[in-house]
């Protein structure tokens, strides 16, 4: 191969020289002609210094900066060949003298494929300013089941949790912060918010993610300002890419079923679709810890989603168009609970949940064909999100109705060393809320410009500065800066430092809706504000960041220790320090969140990955009653996982290896000093640990089989539900959970696709 | 008579490309020498430094390096010279084996040893 290379220079210069006495051989016929790239069909860009030469013979050109050439012809002369290095020599056969356009196939296009599979299921950017890490479907794959919630068990920088012992609903949390500071964008719009805060997560079932963007502190302003801790972008699987079919069946033990349908479908060059259904089901009844109340909801879920994907390469468009429909349905409480006859007992004491939400967006991106760093986006999404629940005697119901929009460009200044984002934002919220007997109704609007420049020195060191002013109905009008800065000090190192402010309005009733299931009266403070007679929620979210690649016994590995703050000027706090009252009111204070994480992943054999992190956690807030730190969080945590995949075979076929080991610290527990000494709980929780694993055969590229255990060493919290011998007196609370409630689990799941 | 015709049409396309303006967004391609993702990152790195450059991606399989130029600030030939200083061969210009001599030991692209080491680079991911 080399040799060949060597011998087409010496005769490119050569052939060069020739070319550049075009006078002297002008007697003789001559055939001309462009040679291009067939990669690049669309940039219509020349290969330059292609070679062209009449098969045995010695008679040869070289294309010129446009990728056109002339070469001198015979009628005896008729098969041309053209060469270059990196693609494939393809032989023209010539009759006539017309000109000659002709596409170059790159070589080892083939290969590519390969690497795919071959790539990190986390990658850790080494090159973005932010500090961002990509989790693709590999890893995703490794969660035991089946929605987004419950896709973070496997990423030491997430911690997931049960949010209460009656729903079954995981929530999860970032630097010591729970999801209302964590901004959930899908696909770039904002999307977990407001009425779905909750259950917006379960609402996304896991096969629809295509990848996940996670981004610790504050992140871009491209995305709005409610980011505080960070933000987490859920790709979603498009029609263009995905399967052509997906079918993806999963069956726990413990009751739960869930089906995954993806069916797409290319309709012509330019236009695919896909529709993507869903469906849940758990029937039956569990009730382990004996405490007459269900470990689990009885529930079912339909989620139906149509997408239509347009592409013109060429022309640099591209759309994307959105339809879908979830209708959800759970009911909780006593076991003997029966909803047609139960409701509004003070007998049984049982809850019902139902969610229906259409939502629609709409994309279009732009990318100027002349100007690969040139483009603009425009975005728009509505949805409409409703819910009806009750909880024993507490009714809650909740409509928001939601409208975005954000109009994007994409530029440069000078050089692509220097990037820019401009564009402006809207958004209108409105909420119709029920509270026993109370209606909050209210709506939100907001317009922002945002502007980020992006300056990258190409070597060490890059920034990204953003600001953002909006105008909001409750808000008023404010700045949002952030400001990440990224500098590499030595060989395979990365320094990050981010800094960034957020505001948002809290929900609290849609982001505390637990608490209706348990007796805590709800007591709002300070009448001063806007929503609910509470101020806005401000902070400021400070980070540095250190990445450290090494080679140890010629294996790889990496070393991130991070550390973030999150200082509130303003917070809605939520005290729970009364076990008979739940009460929101405006910080009056300090409320900070501290977090360090030491994370190593390591090769420890090939195909042996190892990853581990220690996490501490200092959150605290200034209560009415006293500095404390936030209750049900484990100051300490460590984490563990261990994957193997065996060498895959000529047939496709693997075994995939993976086992979880989360080790949670004790954690602060409400104050239940007020109660009956029978409900009262110890101050902390003890530490514990847990152990999840999974095992995946793939049989070949279109089949496979996944079975694990959750929660292998069956460790479960004793009694979840506080005086739950007496639910509808004064001491009843679902909420003070701080350890998993199902024990030892064991599913089974197929994935089956065509392509 | 096709001497002629020739000569016509040589002076016909030399007057043409005088009179074509200089754009603003010439897209152009040229072949740079080099083997890895290294190169890749040097190259494109001088070639942006280049002022009037605004876009440069080089291919590591086709070594063709696609820029983005100002015409009215730069030329090829300026560029080329900027990524030759760097260490890389182009067409026209090489570079002196004191600029090839500061690029990388794994990066002697003029080497054979260093070309067949890099074989299957852009294949697996950098």
């Amino acid at each position: 191969m080399y040799k060949f290379y060597k011998y087409n220079i010496m005769k490119k210069i050569i052939v060069s020289i020739f070319l550049l006495m075009p006078l002297v051989s002008f007697t003789q016929n001559k055939l001309k002609g462009m040679i291009m790239d067939k990669e690049n069909k669309k940039s219509n860009l020349g290969l330059y210094g292609a070679n062209v030469h009449w098969l045995k013979t010695t008679v040869g050109a070289v294309t010129n900066e446009n990728g056109a050439f002339e070469i001198a012809y015979k009628e005896e002369y008729k098969r041309l060949v053209v060469s270059f290095v990196g693609y494939k020599t393809d032989t023209l056969t010539i009759t006539s003298l017309e000109p000659v356009r002709h596409f170059l196939t790159p070589e080892g296009t083939l290969d590519e494929i390969v690497i795919i599979n071959k790539r990190k299921a986390i990658q850790k950017s080494f090159i973005q300013t932010q500090n961002t890490f990509t989790v693709n479907k590999d890893e995703l794959l490794k969660a035991a089941c089946c929605n987004l919630s419950e896709s973070f068990e496997t990423n030491p920088s997430i911690d997931v949790s049960f949010s209460d012992a009656i729903s079954g609903t995981k929530q999860i949390q970032m630097l010591g912060l729970t999801s209302p500071y964590l901004l959930f964008n899908q696909e770039n719009i904002p999307s977990i918010r407001g009425a779905s805060q909750a259950f917006g997560l379960t609402f996304t079932p896991g096969t629809w993610v295509e990848s996940i963007q996670i981004t610790k502190g504050a992140g871009s302003v491209v995305n709005g300002y409610e980011s505080i801790s960070g933000q987490i972008n859920a790709e979603l699987v498009k029609p263009f890419s995905d399967d052509k079919l997906f079918v993806n069946a999963y069956s726990s033990l413990n009751g739960r079923l869930e089906l995954n349908t993806h069916v797409n479908q290319k309709l012509s060059e330019k236009w695919h679709t896909g529709v993507y259904i869903h469906g849940n089901y758990r029937g039956e009844k569990f009730d382990e810890n004996n405490d007459n109340f269900l470990d689990a909801p009885i529930a079912n879920q339909i989620n139906v989603m149509n997408r239509w994907q347009y592409t013109d390469a060429e022309k640099g468009w591209i759309s994307f168009v959105n339809f879908r429909y979830l209708k959800d349905k759970k009911q909780m409480g006593e076991i003997n609970f029966d909803h047609s006859n139960d409701k509004g007992s003070s007998s049984i004491w049982g809850s019902e949940i139902k969610t229906r939400r259409f939502e629609s967006s709409a994309k279009l991106g732009y990318v100027f064909p002349e100007l690969p760093f040139q483009s603009f986006g425009l975005q728009f999404a509505y949805s409409n999100h409703n819910q009806d629940s009750y909880f024993g005697l507490n009714e809650y119901n909740i409509n928001h109705e939601s409208v975005y929009g954000n109009l994007l460009f994409n530029s440069i200044i000078g050089d692509t060393r220097n990037k820019f984002k401009t564009g402006i934002s809207f958004s209108y919220d409105k909420y119709l809320e029920l509270v026993n007997h109370n209606n909050y109704n209210r709506y939100e609007d907001s317009f922002g410009v945002f502007f980020e420049y992006a300056y990258d020195n190409l070597d060490n060191f890059s920034f990204t500065a953003g600001v953002r002013i909006d105008s909001h109905n409750f808000l008023g009008t404010f700045v949002t800066p952030r400001l990440h800065v990224r500098y590499v000090p030595w060989t395979d190192a990365v320094l990050r430092a981010s800094i960034g402010k957020g505001r948002r309005s809290a929900n609290i009733f849609a982001e505390n809706q637990k608490y209706f299931a348990s007796s805590r009266q709800v007591k709002i403070d300070n009448n001063d504000g806007n929503v609910y007679g509470v101020s806005p929620e401000i902070a400021w979210n400070f980070g540095l960041s250190y990445l450290q690649k090494f080679k140890l016994f010629e294996r790889n590995g990496d070393v991130t220790v991070d550390f973030y703050r999150t200082d509130f000027s303003n917070q809605v706090v939520v005290d729970l320090e009364n076990p008979q009252e739940i009460s929101f009111y405006n910080l009056n204070g300090e409320s900070k969140a501290g977090s360090f994480q030491i994370e190593v992943n390591y090769e420890l054999l090939e195909r042996l990955n190892l990853r581990t992190a220690y996490k501490y956690y200092d959150v605290f807030t200034d209560y009415k009653s006293g500095k404390y730190q936030k209750p049900i969080q484990a100051k300490q945590r460590f984490f563990a996982n261990v994957s193997y995949d065996t060498a895959l075979t000529l047939e496709n076929s693997q075994w995939k290896f993976d086992l979880t080991f989360n080790l949670i610290g004790k954690q602060r527990l409400p104050n239940t000093a007020l109660n009956p000494v029978q409900y009262q709980l110890p101050e902390y929780s003890n530490s514990y640990s847990l152990l999840n694993s999974q095992v995946t055969r793939v049989f070949s590229k279109r089949f496979e089989m996944y079975s694990g255990v959750e929660n292998l060493t069956n460790y479960k919290q004793k009694n979840p539900i506080l005086a739950s011998d007496n639910p509808f007196g004064a001491n009843f609370d679902t909420t003070i959970v701080y350890a998993p409630i199902f024990g030892r689990s064991v599913y089974l799941g197929v994935r089956f696709k065509l392509y | 008579m096709k001497k002629g015709l020739l000569i016509i049409f040589t002076v016909l396309l030399t007057v043409s490309v005088n009179a074509q303006k200089k754009k603003k967004n010439a897209k152009v391609s040229i072949e740079v020498d080099g083997v890895c993702m290294m190169c890749k990152k040097r190259i494109e790195t001088a070639a942006l430094k280049t002022k009037g450059v605004k876009f440069a991606s080089w291919n590591v399989k086709t070594h063709a390096l696609s820029l983005i130029i100002d015409e009215r600030k730069t030329d090829i030939k300026t560029v080329q010279k900027n990524v030759a200083s760097v260490g890389h061969d182009t067409k026209a210009i090489k570079a002196t084996e004191k600029q090839y001599n500061s690029v990388h030991p794994c990066c002697k692209y003029r080497e054979d040893k260093v070309i067949e080491d890099h074989k299957n680079e852009g294949k697996k991911k950098s």
